[in-house]
């Protein structure tokens, strides 16, 4: 076994366990947390932290041994002529001469590709599905700059065929969030790409939920055209510190409430506030932040910000100029989620390079790639290409192996899932593509993608390519 | 490739008299797009602006500059079919567009032209990426037509662009039948008219009259298209609107009509093939974004190629101005689905020169042709593959944009030099 982690991707996996380890744990912290602590008596008022509880449940796992491939192991690691095995719907062993277990489904990769399967951390498929149609444009609240309240899980159609496009390129899970006109754009979901009836079959079993906030032209283009604020990217700042500033009020209201309920006074519960509970799980360090920033001032600024009201960017989405502070967001433990080469659609893209990627992460930054797009989401493989042969021109010495976090684990710990998926290691879920040749290269296709140890899709087969209801005796149903 | 960059230094200081250079690129993998098909170990000989052999026995003349591509590839020069390059700077600061004009008067006598600047930023950054020439689109404003388009080189000149009046732009597709008044019907209503008012020119607007659909001025910028000279892009992509669109060719002799986006072209391949209608697609275009485009397959580009169409491809689910460059992409994938690789890339070479009537001077290598040359550390249509150097119009170009100098000023993060006193 050849294990190669070398030690930019090490310095960006331990960012981003740092975070997981900060941000991503459900623990109560020592106030108590979101919901006080359980005293165990059924008369103090509560927040129920999970309404809307996912009803997922794996499709039956065989055991399969997938043998003698090139396996990336997705956290630096390349074994050449490897085998996963895959048992229970887990990952039961990475390494070279597996024994396939009595009744195992053999499968020869040999001058084949093994991977994690890719995790996007910015998709709106679902809230802004195909076909683009008034009625199902549902990712953007944009009524008020401060939405903290609605949960993009709301307004996912699960019939978006996009999904099972993005299954197609080997994408296993998916971050859905809400869009950027708001100073704060509501919850995000993070889901397993399934087919599936209803949201909650599709949601990712106990990821923490996400914020999303969005900083500079988005907002304020929204709102100044409107006459009010956020007008300015001052305004931007002014809108998101009242609002922490209320929701600091809001949690020392409840913590208050439970520590004289818990005594045995007789105290009055705080009238439960929707928008400020997101905010105060964000306080608790129990929802994880995603913030869309472009500009690698207004990301030094935010970082401040967190620090004023003791909270953390767990990824900044886009940071288009993230190649210009990778040592500001390494200090602070914030990720950049980047694309590998759109720039110019406005002002604070206009300073895109297509070394982003590359620069910010053996720059010492936790860095991945996100698609933020139904097309570029199929082939996220190509996007990470693209910036590793960029980086490498520019003399950046990093690995095939190394580059495979850019879609795995860094966006696995980026959502608080990275003791799940995101990485080939025993027990974790069995997320798995399986490419027809070196998935750098533009002429590979994933030829079979494994979630949760389930064959839920298959080149060669049409019965294991899912179509949405929607296609439906359309034109183009069955089309990939 | 750090030796086959300073050769090249050498040649932009031997440059100095743009005339009577030559230039030898020796030891590539020859993509010729002619009937020589790709030659191995081969050598292009440039002078004076043009191609003058191609072969593995070229003579390198004793006056060349040798360019080693080392075992590399060297092709012509990427031909976008469909960009906006040097029309856009900032997509969403209208002040920095000149692609549409929603408050104008006018339609189709808008000449992209007039709009277009050399020194736009972009243009370098697509040009480093392979792509040399470029059909400049309009955008539509207020009605289903755009205005005329041009060709362009990207050497970022003064004088490159290289053809004006090259072709006009009309949106027959849901947008366009949206700006037409509502509906379809609305937007066919308003193009035959528009067309009978150009063939009434200037006839028809003696004394007061005016045109049914266009004033004076758009009804004689329309005339060469009624005439058959210049050929006429519709934007469709619906099945059922690209027969329309046959259909229309065939009531309206000598009309040439080029259709663009296309989605759908696959469902009528063999009445476009032999309609003799080109077809300007995006290979990655897949997803039923519209109603429009509910039958998009990644299957369109292998089964419009298999019916014999004239097929171009564009980066239509990117954007025109910046991402022009992301051409090898998406012919690479269109290949990963089906299509024969020499197939793709004429698709963005040659084949694109020719349906803008240019294609005896651009989009292959041979005597005769421009001196349009990129040289490629590997495969072009793969990703991490990238040119080492690059010739328009016979002279070596820069391998600088304004991103990679904010590459090279940020690289190294640690120097103590503060950022705006580097380079």
């Amino acid at each position: 076994m050849k294990l190669t982690a070398s030690l930019p991707a090490a310095a960006a996996l331990t960012a981003a366990f740092a975070l997981a380890a900060c941000n991503g744990g459900s623990e109560p912290s020592d106030n108590g947390g979101t919901n006080g602590s359980d005293s165990g008596d059924g008369e103090i008022v509560r927040i129920n932290l999970d309404p809307y509880p996912s009803t997922y449940r794996p499709r039956p796992s065989g055991v399969t041994l997938i043998r003698g491939g090139t396996v990336l192991d997705g956290v630096g690691g390349q074994i050449d002529n490897g085998d996963v095995l895959i048992e229970n719907g887990r990952i039961a062993a990475v390494g070279t001469g597996l024994e396939a277990p009595e009744g195992a489904t053999v499968i020869d990769a040999a001058g084949r590709y093994v991977t994690p399967g890719i995790i996007d951390i910015h998709s709106h498929l679902g809230v802004y599905p195909s076909p683009g149609a008034n009625a199902h444009s549902d990712g953007n609240e944009a009524t008020e700059p401060v939405t903290a309240e609605v949960w993009a899980e709301h307004s996912v159609w699960p019939q978006d065929p996009g999904f099972e496009h993005a299954l197609a390129g080997g994408v296993t899970t998916l971050h859905i969030l809400p869009g950027s006109a708001n100073l704060f754009g509501g919850r995000g979901i993070t889901l397993r790409n399934v087919a599936a009836r209803t949201v909650q079959e599709m949601k990712f079993p106990d990821a923490p939920y996400t914020l999303k906030m969005a900083c500079g032209e988005n907002p304020s283009r929204v709102y100044g055209n409107r006459g009010r604020s956020p007008a300015t990217d001052m305004g931007n700042m002014a809108g998101y510190r009242a609002s922490w500033i209320r929701a600091s009020d809001y949690r020392d209201s409840w913590e208050e409430y439970w520590a004289e309920a818990e005594a045995g006074e007789d105290a009055d519960p705080p009238t439960q506030d929707l928008e400020l509970d997101t905010l105060m799980g964000v306080l608790e360090g129990e929802i994880l932040v995603q913030m869309h920033c472009y500009r690698a001032d207004q990301m030094a600024q935010v970082i401040d910000m967190s620090e004023e009201f003791g909270y953390q960017v767990t990824t900044f989405h886009h940071a288009v100029e993230a190649y210009k502070i990778p040592d500001l967001l390494a200090e602070a433990g914030s990720c950049a989620a980047v694309w590998a080469d759109w720039g110019g659609f406005k002002m604070e893209a206009y300073d895109s390079v297509r070394e982003n990627l590359a620069m910010t992460h053996a720059n010492g930054a936790c860095a991945m790639i996100h698609s933020d797009d139904d097309n570029g989401i199929q082939r996220l493989n190509q996007e990470i290409a693209k910036a590793l042969g960029d980086g490498r021109r520019a003399g950046l010495d990093i690995s095939e192996a190394e580059a495979w976090s850019w879609v795995s684990s860094n966006p696995a710990h980026a959502l608080g899932i990275g003791d799940q998926t995101g990485a080939l290691q025993e027990g974790l879920r069995a997320d798995i593509v399986l490419w027809s040749g070196n998935p750098y290269s533009t002429y590979t296709r994933a030829d079979q993608v494994w979630i949760d140890g389930a064959l839920s899709y298959d080149r060669r087969n049409e019965d294991l390519q899912p179509v949405r209801d929607f296609m439906l005796g359309q034109p183009g149903e069955g089309e990939q | 490739m750090r030796q086959l960059i300073s050769a090249l230094a050498v040649g932009l200081t031997l440059a100095a008299p743009a005339a009577a250079q030559t230039y030898a690129v020796t030891n590539g993998r020859v993509v010729t797009n002619t009937d020589s098909g790709i030659l191995e170990n081969a050598t292009v000989v440039i002078r004076d602006g043009d191609i003058v052999a191609v072969g593995t026995g070229a003579d390198v003349p004793s006056d060349a500059t040798v360019i080693d591509a080392q075992g590399g590839w060297i092709t012509p020069g990427l031909f976008a079919p469909y960009s906006q390059l040097g029309l856009i700077e900032v997509a969403l600061e209208g002040s920095t567009t000149d692609h549409s004009a929603g408050e104008s008067p006018f339609s189709v006598a808008l000449d992209v032209a007039d709009g277009f600047n050399p020194a736009g930023t972009h243009i370098a950054s697509n040009r480093i990426e392979g792509l040399t020439r470029a059909a400049l689109f309009p955008s539509t404003g207020h009605n289903i037509f755009a205005g005329h388009g041009a060709l362009i080189d990207t050497s970022g000149a003064a004088d490159s662009l290289f053809q004006s009046g090259s072709f006009v732009v009309a949106d027959l597709s849901q947008s366009g039948a949206s700006e037409a008044g509502g509906s379809r019907p609305a937007a066919w209503a308003y193009l035959e008219a528009a067309l009978a008012d150009a063939r009434g020119y200037p006839g028809r607007f003696a004394g007061d009259h005016e045109g049914d659909a266009l004033n004076r001025f758009d009804a004689a910028a329309l005339l060469p298209v009624a005439r058959g000279r210049m050929p006429l892009i519709l934007q469709v992509n619906r099945a059922a609107d690209i027969r329309r669109a046959i259909r229309f060719q065939e009531d309206n002799a000598p009309l040439q009509i080029v259709i663009a986006g296309a989605a759908e072209a696959w469902i009528v391949a063999d009445e476009l093939a032999e309609a003799g209608i080109p077809a300007i697609i995006d290979p990655l275009q897949d997803l039923p974004s519209s109603f429009d485009t509910i039958g998009s397959s990644l299957q369109n580009a292998a089964r419009l190629h298999a019916a014999g169409v004239t097929v171009a491809y564009a980066t239509l689910t990117a954007d025109g101005y910046f991402n022009a460059r992301l051409l090898p992409q998406h012919a690479g994938n269109a290949v990963a689905n089906g299509v024969a690789w020499n197939a793709a890339f004429r698709a963005i070479t040659l084949t694109p020169a020719e349906i803008f009537g240019v294609g005896d001077r651009y989009g292959a290598l041979a005597p005769g042709y421009a001196g349009d040359v990129v040289v490629w550390d590997g495969d072009p249509l793969e990703v991490m593959s990238a040119p080492t150097a690059i010739f328009i119009d016979g002279e070596p170009t820069e391998m600088e944009s304004r991103q990679t100098r904010l590459r090279d000023r940020y690289i190294n993060i640690t120097d103590d030099t503060p950022f705006a006193y580097r380079d």
